[in-house]
This record gives C-alpha cells, sequence and structure tokens, in this order.
C-alpha cells in the first residue's frame, strides 16, 4: 500500500511532467535507446535531461540499466574473439573434406 | 557492418585479394589457412547464438560450405571477415529457426512499470554493484549467461547481434526480416527485461 502523502507526490510529479518542456516517465522510456545511441535532437535530449534531473526513478532507473547492458558485455567477454586452439581438429578436417569433394 | 577494423589499408586488401584468388582456385593449403584461422570465432558467434555446442559445430560447417560456394560472388566491397562474419549468423538464425522451440514466458511481465499519472515505479536503488566487481566473482559470468536464455528468443537474438556481434541496425533488420524501428523497439525491451532479471546480482543481493 503506498501511504497518501506519497500517492499525492507522484500525483504532482504526474501533473509537473505535462509542464511545457517536460515529458513523462513513459515518454522519457521511449527516448531512451535513441539517447544512449546519442540519436536524439538537440530539443529531445534537452528535455530528456532534463527529466532525468528532476526524476529519482528515472535516473536510478537508467543507472541500473546502463549497468545491466555493461554486465552483460562484460559476461561475454573472453569468448568474444574464440581462441583457434579450441577448434576441435575433426571440425577442420570435415570443413575441408567437404571442400575437396 | 561493425566488425574489425574498418580502416583498410591498401597493402591489406590487395593481401586479402591474392587470398582470395587461391581459395577461388581451391588451393588447399590457403583453404585450410582460412579455416584455422576462422573457425574459432566463427564456432564462438555460433555458440553464443545456437548454445548449443554439437548445434554451434554443424552452423561452422555449413558456413564454411556457404562461403566456399559463394567465394566468386565474393564482392570485395566489405572485408573477408565481416562478409564470413554475416554468413555464420545466417546459418545460425536458421539453425534457430528450425530448431523446437521451447516455452517461452512473456516479456510483458519484465517490462518497466508506470503507474496511472505515467510515473514510473522503481524501487530505491540504494547499492548498485559495478559491473567490473561483479563479473570478479565466480559463477556470475555463469548466472548471466543463463538469464540471457530466459529472454524470449525473438528479443534474445536481436541482443546478441545489436549488443555482443555489433552489428548495424540495419543490417539485423535485414537478416531477421524486421523494420529498423521494429529492431530498435525489440532491442530497448530486451535490454530492459534483462535489467530485471540482472536486478537481484547488481542490487547485491544473492541469487
Ligand atoms: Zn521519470
Amino acid at each position: 500500500m503506498m501511504s497518501s502523502p506519497k500517492k499525492l507526490m507522484r500525483r504532482m510529479h504526474g501533473m509537473m511532467f505535462k509542464l511545457p518542456l517536460m515529458i513523462t516517465c513513459n515518454e522519457f522510456e521511449s527516448f531512451i535507446l535513441a539517447y544512449l545511441e546519442d540519436g536524439l535532437p538537440a530539443k529531445q535530449k534537452f528535455v530528456f535531461e532534463m527529466h532525468l534531473k528532476i526524476c529519482r526513478e528515472c535516473r536510478e532507473y537508467l543507472q541500473a540499466y546502463r549497468a545491466s547492458l555493461e554486465l552483460t558485455k562484460h559476461a561475454y567477454e573472453g569468448d568474444l574473439i574464440g581462441p583457434n586452439d579450441q577448434v576441435p581438429d575433426d571440425l577442420v578436417r570435415a570443413i575441408l573434406a567437404a571442400r575437396k569433394a | 557492418m561493425k566488425v574489425g577494423p574498418t580502416v583498410v589499408t591498401e597493402s591489406q586488401s590487395s593481401d586479402e585479394n591474392a587470398e582470395i584468388s587461391k581459395l577461388r582456385r581451391g588451393e588447399l593449403a590457403a583453404t585450410e589457412k582460412l579455416v584455422r584461422e576462422n573457425a574459432g570465432w566463427m564456432l564462438a558467434v555460433s555458440r553464443r547464438i545456437l548454445n548449443n555446442d554439437a548445434h554451434a559445430e554443424d552452423c561452422v560447417q555449413n558456413a564454411f560450405s556457404s562461403i566456399f560456394n559463394n567465394l566468386e560472388s565474393f564482392r570485395g566491397d566489405s572485408r573477408l571477415r565481416s562478409w564470413m562474419h554475416c554468413i555464420v549468423v545466417n546459418q545460425a538464425l536458421m539453425l534457430l529457426r528450425s530448431r523446437k522451440r521451447r516455452n517461452e514466458s512473456p516479456i510483458d511481465d519484465l517490462m518497466p512499470l508506470f503507474d496511472e499519472n505515467d510515473c514510473r515505479v522503481e524501487d530505491r536503488w540504494t547499492t548498485l554493484e559495478t559491473p567490473e566487481s561483479l563479473i570478479q566473482k565466480s559463477q556470475t559470468r555463469e548466472t548471466v549467461l543463463s538469464l540471457i536464455d530466459e529472454l524470449p528468443e525473438s528479443y534474445r537474438v536481436v541482443l546478441l547481434l545489436r549488443d555482443i556481434e555489433e552489428m548495424a541496425t540495419s543490417d539485423v533488420a535485414e537478416m531477421l526480416g524486421l523494420s529498423e524501428s521494429n529492431v530498435k523497439v525489440r532491442l530497448h525491451r530486451a535490454r530492459s527485461a534483462l535489467k530485471k532479471l540482472l536486478e537481484p546480482l547488481l542490487r547485491g543481493q544473492s541469487l
């Protein structure tokens, strides 16, 4: 259960995000990908960063989103290059045999 | 496609052309060199997509046969390696499609929440572990990889191709037969779902 002062705060947030140059959290969500790829036009980038300053939830969400992405990339590191000495010899032979046939 | 160095020097490309001529003539030494130098990373790509060693080996074998069959049509306007990358990814996707799908839970359950005011509902992040420190711990890598595997396949594949294989949105769209905007939506949803799945780790709670 959300306490009522908290509920009121959220309602006020919701209203504030409808002011000019403001976006709702839902709109913020739809800009994240483009923002991270540096693909937002200047005005949208401005409103995105404005929202980031005033909204604790989105700020923390984005931090966790980025951390999770980084962790994912780390998890694959090491097997990205794919060491050739781990290639089974019979696989190499099978490929070459198929080429000769 | 962003694979390997994007700057091609003159000598590199003429060396490559000489190699390709030998390959087209079916010279054994050049063929064996090509296989030995590339099978490793191709196997790694296939394993990431297929999550199965035997299928990954089949995939690399299929990819090489496609490479040999298409050497004539390799135009040299891309590097040999990125052309091969494209082929092995395509082969892996074909194998993936032919495989029986397991039961998947809908991705909607993992999407971020908003209340009736369009405000985000997000528990406070009192601690956020850094990815660098997390990855040092034993088991983390394995846990993360198994959580990625929980994503519905159509999302997991987009995440892999964009974020791990680092392919361009337009290339991924073409390979999967999707529009570019669809690829972007899926990528964002895949990342959001994964953030949800990795939350216990990132909050420093044991899984
Ligand atoms: Zn927000």
